[in-house]
């Protein structure tokens, strides 16, 4: 990214200026088209979301009344389209499904193999990939997106929570469900990939 | 994880407070207490190893991800902003 929504005029933008609207595009386009990405886990609805994104920012940028940031209101934007696909493309996934933790049984931790000292080379091998893919696809939507925003994009907790409409202490229960599954998902792969070396 | 521990805080408090931990929303006195308790317990040090080592994945393999040219051109497009198109460089 080459400069971020502080750098870029409001004012300018409200009165319909081109180039800052090109500059806002630019430094917003990449965020929005892996947060599609990672939300949806296929290229063409990454790209209808980011086109979708931009067109809608575009539209109602005179209605945007600056109470969030410039680029926590088109993540907003984002997260609800991608939310929305996906409840169109893929309605058996539901929205609200949830790990169980009522009783904090879903958030004890499994898998504790040792597996943090793996060469990056093997880490993040094309096979690593494709289950880092796998199991980020395999989060409930509402867990994923806050993972996304947060650990991904790099938003705040209170900036996370005003996207999704959620209060900090929900931002954190979700982000703290994500990261167990993903760590336990990945430890039960390198796990393995340890024994085997073993 | 086990729970026996000389120290105050328990495996549970550790997994309760990891996110909060990672995140830097502690304070120094708790944190000081988490590193105590993951010095002298080993299934806690591999937790939080390998916790932040997923974080730290996900991250370097998102920053691989670049919008793709061509999708970036017919973006503009579709904005009917193609005669601000510039190279990346």
């Amino acid at each position: 990214m080459t400069e971020n929504s502080s750098d870029i005029s409001l004012a300018a933008l409200r009165a319909g200026d081109r180039v800052q609207f090109a500059r806002l595009v630019d430094a917003y386009s990449t965020p929005i088209y892996r947060l599609g990405l990672k939300m949806l886990g296929d290229a063409q609805d990454a790209e209808d979301v980011l086109q979708t994104t931009f067109l809608k920012a575009f539209q109602h940028v005179g209605e945007f009344e600056g109470r969030s940031s410039l680029s926590t209101w088109l993540y907003r934007i984002a997260a609800n389209e991608a939310l929305m696909l996906l409840r169109r493309k893929r309605p058996s996934v539901s929205l609200d499904d949830e790990p169980e933790d009522a009783d904090g049984e879903a958030l004890q931790p499994l898998q504790l193999a040792d597996w943090g000292a793996l060469p990056e080379s093997e880490l993040l091998s094309a096979e690593s990939k494709t289950r880092l893919d796998r199991a980020i696809q395999a989060l409930p939507p509402k867990l994923r997106v806050v993972f996304l925003m947060r650990d991904i994009e790099g938003l705040s907790i209170k900036d996370t929570g005003e996207a999704l409409d959620l209060s900090e202490t929900a931002v954190k229960t979700r982000l703290l469900r994500a990261r167990l599954y993903l760590r336990e998902q990945l430890s039960d792969y390198f796990g393995e990939r340890l024994r085997q070396e073993k | 994880m086990s729970h026996n521990h000389e120290h105050n805080l328990t495996c549970q408090d550790l997994l309760g407070n990891i996110s909060d931990y990672i995140d830097g929303g502690l304070s120094d006195e708790v944190c000081q207490e988490l590193q105590r308790h993951m010095a002298g317990c080993e299934n806690c040090r591999v937790f939080f190893d390998t916790m932040t080592r997923t974080i730290y994945l996900y991250q370097a393999d998102a920053q691989e991800t670049e919008i793709p040219p061509e999708v970036r051109g017919r973006l503009f497009e579709t904005l009917h902003l193609d005669d601000l198109l510039k190279p990346r460089s």
